[in-house]
């Protein structure tokens, strides 16, 4: 065990300053939202019947996970990071079958005092367990076997969250495509990846055939450019070998979006498609599906320059806005701090982000460094799919903005993610180079 | 270890940062209908209507108040009753009404479940006060407080006027946008004239409101906001104990009376018959009551006063003796035998001079007269000397206030006609007219006609000896009592003072020894007046008197017209030999007073058409 001197020495002070800062301004918006003109006097951001009183109280237990965190040995975090795993795959099975139903999905698992999203903690389980199966040097992910394990850990909780009807939670597991993309997957796939999102936003505004023509007419220009280009070279043998490449990615591409129109149309139940069709439409429906965008676009878009100031803001502060302490925080953000706050808190969480890429890079050990990737990316795809749903680029799933939005398990889950691999990265010149 | 995947990652991180910190700028600096968006969504704006100003008599007795009503609104979203038959027990309304009032409510324009809806509407204070304790036990019942005209007497409604909902045609006309639809404007009397300064300044509030449309508090600490003013207090110069009489003496008869104070022009009396009580037109029943009122044939809501026109009858000979003396084609001393040849006339000595011509009301004596006054031999061409003549005299008597509008501070008011030469040009032909075509109009009758407050201000033009001040009802507008100007502009008539003795003489034989000898007092009170009758083509003959008192200094001038009450004799001047002694504070025949008040003419009116 170490002592506390040794970890306040080596613990990466400029991390924890970045949470310090996003927690106090989570809190602080958290206020402002809640924040009644009219019973200004009798209101305090202390007040545990509020909101913020509470995620005040969600604070400072998070402080005392932190303690936990860098007391325990930094050697438990890998050799249990499979009992960890399973405890915690465990828990989504139970929660599936015991939660109550809560707006269409069994996510939330009552523990007497309070309400816990077992998938929040899902999130760092998976981390551990990827990096415990990746870090040794004879795992590489070439061959078929890695690639296969990975794709079951991966899965696994995948599966379970999706029973409990959780879409958004899952989507956030994108984040480790990008995690083993830097361990040696093929940047083909992330390609492949992007181009189907592309093609899946090309397919929600035009007509499915439209788009297939288009595909087979640049497949046809292409192959008429390699014919040209091989009558000029002599190697005759690769002009095949070229056509038939191009002909089987305009084949899968023609493949996907009819998958994505099978997809849409048949597959995905009605309030996703709203949300997605929103998102191409955004004037679709503005009292429906499209109220929650427009109204969180008229709340950023009032803020203009400078923002209304610390608890000026109307639209988030009487509830124009749904969801604002939570997935909707970030209007608060903008409607009362305007594009300088808003530019400033995107500016850090990049630096941020930045910040953990570059502890992770440091790391001697693969285990460390898999896991800080993920810890990098997973706050990556939830600062992208959260402020994006906010001003209108992204669909609307209701994902947390980490640190900042109110919530306990969610608090909780990013603590705990974020300074295990503190946890790591202050040990890291104790671990053995293999 | 600088791989390029480490690179790739970290170039996607700052990719998105980037995009969205651009997208953010679009969003909020280059895109600014968002913050007109969210004003409309969370700033409301809250009109403060301020109260209006009250009136008063000239003796400072409330003429018209406001009353205090109460709307209990309901936001449906949050109003529950768990029992149904305890509420409406509380509420003294039956089950089926309270959900006929809730399904009324859903079908209006504006409902909405997060809005205030008004759930019992202008409940008096006593009504109120009935269920004032148990708005507490409900949620979602709010009190909100208005007030509506109220009278503390039955009279004046003609003056008065009444206030509504303004019209859209009303709304579309206006020039500086002050009113908005459901807002009260003065419909007519001194309501509608004094429009401006009974209503006050409305003040704005511009309150924020969540998404519930529930109040958060001042917008921008209330720096666009404006109180409201209160609206200006009248004095009217109306006595409300000589307009009670007046209307007393006027029932069951159809008419009026316009009484002036002649040094002021001043209206002390203004009696409309038949009218109605003004609070019939305010509150809770004004649409049901104002469609009674309006189908009754006796017309109540035709403020006569100001709208009747009439032929003046006798009394306008007073205005021909003025006219002739002052073109000097008669003298005090002129005599002419009452020649029944001429013109009709009733048994009287004759010949008689100016003063017994207006005594005895002769007509042979001013069929002379205008004919003196059409043809002075002014143009050896008699066409023509006829015109000049009639010029003359047109503009002497429109001196006197005929012929054109009052400027009474009231709306609507008619001028009644002289005609010109014009007129009978386009019947006869260019100086194809004589006095022959004409010479009707030197009694009063013919194509004259004027209106009652025409009448009353030749009244107090005669007690003026020459001059009037324009009739009004107000003497003074708030609280610095401020007066209004164009109210103490003397009028001089074209007619010199020393030429009203011998009339005024004529017209105090008239209640001596005269026409109206009969409603002649005991009283040393001087009074001077002349009768008229007005014929009428259509029924019995209009009662008409003028006059005023005491002769030297007089401080009431008055003007009475009765329809199809006979001579003016008979009604018309007891009613203002009352009203005269009522005023001065003597002693009113009680004899004649009875008469007065029993004298019931409806039966007289049984086919009234107008």
């Amino acid at each position: 065990m170490r002592n506390e001197d040794k970890i306040s020495s080596n613990i990466d002070w400029i991390t924890v300053g970045f949470y310090s800062l996003f927690v106090l301004l989570g809190w602080f918006n958290i206020f402002a939202v809640v924040y009644d003109p009219e019973a200004a006097a009798s209101q305090s951001m202390f007040d545990f019947s509020m909101n913020a009183g509470k995620q005040l109280m969600w604070i400072c237990t998070a402080v005392v996970l932190i303690i936990m965190i860098l007391v325990i040995d930094f050697k438990f975090y890998a050799t249990f990071a499979y009992v960890i795993y399973g405890l915690v795959i465990l828990l989504l099975i139970v929660t599936m079958i015991f939660a109550k139903e809560i707006n269409g999905s069994r996510s939330w698992l009552d523990i007497g005092f309070t309400r816990i999203q077992p998938a929040e903690f899902a999130k760092f389980a998976t981390a551990l367990a990827l990096a415990k199966y990746m870090s040794p040097v004879n795992v590489k992910f070439e061959y078929l076997e890695t690639k296969l394990v990975t794709a079951f850990i991966l899965a696994l909780p995948c599966v379970f969250i999706l029973l409990q009807n959780e879409t958004g939670s899952t989507l956030v597991f994108s984040a480790f495509v990008l995690v083993l993309y830097r361990e040696g997957l093929s940047g083909v796939i992330l390609f492949i990846g992007v181009l189907s999102a592309l093609l899946l936003v090309l397919t929600l505004i035009y007509d499915k055939f439209i788009i297939v023509y288009v595909i087979g007419a640049l497949a046809f220009v292409i192959i008429l450019y390699l014919i040209q280009a091989a009558s000029n070279s002599t190697r005759k043998k690769m002009l095949w070998r070229n056509i038939f490449v191009v002909m089987l990615v305009a084949g899968v591409c023609s493949g996907v979006v009819f998958g994505v129109d099978f997809f849409v149309n048949k597959v995905l139940q009605e309030h996703q498609r709203n949300r997605v069709m929103v998102l191409i439409d955004q004037e679709l429906d503005p009292k429906g599906v499209g109220y929650h965008v427009r109204q969180s676009k008229i709340a950023i878009g009032s803020g203009e320059f400078w923002g209304k100031g610390f608890l000026e803001g109307t639209q988030t502060k009487f509830d124009f806005v749904p969801e604002q302490s939570t997935d909707f925080i970030f209007c608060t953000i903008g409607e009362e701090h305007g594009w300088f706050g808003s530019t400033l808190l995107i500016g850090l969480y990049v630096a941020f982000m930045l910040r953990l890429v570059f502890l992770a890079e440091r790391q001697k050990d693969k285990f460390a460094r898999i896991y800080g990737y993920s810890v990098a990316c997973l706050i990556f795809i939830h600062f992208m799919v959260n402020i994006g749903m906010t001003i209108g680029v992204f669909p609307v799933i209701g994902i947390p903005l980490p640190f900042f939005s109110y919530g306990g398990s969610s608090l909780w889950s990013f603590t705990i993610l974020l300074f295990i691999f503190l946890k790591l990265d202050a040990h890291r010149g104790e671990v053995l180079v293999h | 270890m600088n791989s390029i995947q480490r690179k790739v990652i970290q170039f996607v991180f700052i990719f998105v940062g980037l995009v969205y910190v651009g997208r953010l700028f679009v969003l909020q600096i280059l895109d600014s209908s968002y913050k007109i968006e969210a004003e409309i969504n969370a700033v409301e704006k809250i009109i403060d209507y301020p109260n209006r100003g009250l009136i008063y008599d000239r003796k400072g007795k409330l003429l018209v108040f406001n009353t205090p009503v109460f709307d209990i609104m309901v936001i449906l979203r949050e109003f529950k009753v768990t029992d149904t038959l305890e509420f409406c027990d509380k509420f003294g309304i039956t089950p089926d009404s309270l959900k006929g009032i809730v399904a009324d409510l859903r079908k209006d324009r504006g409902y909405s479940r997060n809005k205030p809806m008004p759930l019992f509407k202008q409940l008096s204070n006593e009504d109120f006060g009935k269920i004032q304790n148990f708005l507490s036990d409900y949620q979602g019942l709010y009190v909100q407080a208005r007030s509506v005209r109220s009278y503390p007497h039955k009279s004046l409604a003609n003056a008065l006027g009444y206030i509504g909902e303004i019209s859209k045609t009303s709304i579309e006309k206006q020039t500086n946008g002050y009113y908005r639809q459901g807002d009260y404007i003065g419909i007519s009397g001194l309501e509608q004239y004094y429009e401006e300064q009974l209503r006050g300044q409305r003040g704005v509030r511009f309150v924020m409101k969540d998404v519930r449309g529930v109040q958060k508090g001042h917008y921008r600490s209330g720096e666009y906001d404006t109180t409201a003013i209160a609206g200006e207090n009248l004095v009217s110069t109306i006595d409300l104990e000589l307009q009670q009489y007046g209307e007393l003496l006027m029932q069951h008869k159809i008419g009026s009376i316009v009484a002036i104070e002649p040094s002021t022009g001043e209206i002390l009396a203004f009696v409309s018959a038949p009218s109605y009580d003004p609070s019939l037109l305010s509150g809770r029943l004004y649409s049901k009551n104002y469609g009674r009122i309006q189908a009754d044939p006796l017309k109540p809501l035709f403020n006569r006063p100001l709208m009747a026109q009439y032929p003046p009858g006798s009394i306008f000979k007073i205005a021909q003796a003025l006219t002739g003396m002052q073109l000097g084609v008669i003298n005090e001393h002129t005599r002419f035998s009452c020649d029944k040849s001429l013109v009709n006339c009733h048994d009287h000595p004759s010949p008689t001079d100016l003063r017994g011509s207006i005594q005895w009301s002769c007509n042979p004596y001013y069929f002379l007269t205008f004919k003196k006054i059409i043809n002075q031999d002014l143009s050896t061409n008699k066409f023509k000397d006829t015109e000049m003549g009639f010029d003359l005299w047109r503009t002497n008597i429109m001196s006197m206030g005929f012929g054109s509008k009052i400027e009474i501070d009231l709306p609507n008011v008619k001028g009644g006609n002289i005609p010109s030469n014009k007129y009978y040009d386009k019947i006869y032909g260019d100086l194809h007219w004589k006095f022959s075509t004409i010479y009707s109009l030197g009694i009063g009758q013919g194509e004259i006609s004027i209106i009652p407050i025409q009448m009353a201000n030749f009244a107090a033009m005669i007690a003026n000896r020459g001059y009037f001040y324009t009739p009004h009802l107000v003497r003074s507008i708030g609280e610095e009592k401020r007066t209004i100007d164009r109210f103490k502009i003397k009028h001089q008539t074209t007619i010199h003072p020393k030429y009203f003795k011998p009339v005024i003489d004529g017209m105090e034989q008239v209640v001596q020894a005269g026409t109206a000898a009969w409603t002649r007092s005991r009283d040393s009170l001087v009074i001077c007046g002349k009768t008229g009758t007005a014929e009428n083509p259509h029924g019995d003959d209009h009662s008409v008197f003028i006059a005023f008192a005491p002769k030297d200094n007089p401080k009431i001038a008055i003007a009475v017209f009765v329809e199809n009450a006979g001579f003016g004799a008979m009604t018309a001047a007891p009613i203002a030999m009352l009203i005269l002694h009522k005023y001065l504070k003597r002693e009113p025949n009680k004899y004649m007073e009875d008469y007065v008040i029993n004298k019931d003419l409806t039966g007289k009116y049984g086919s009234y058409k107008k």
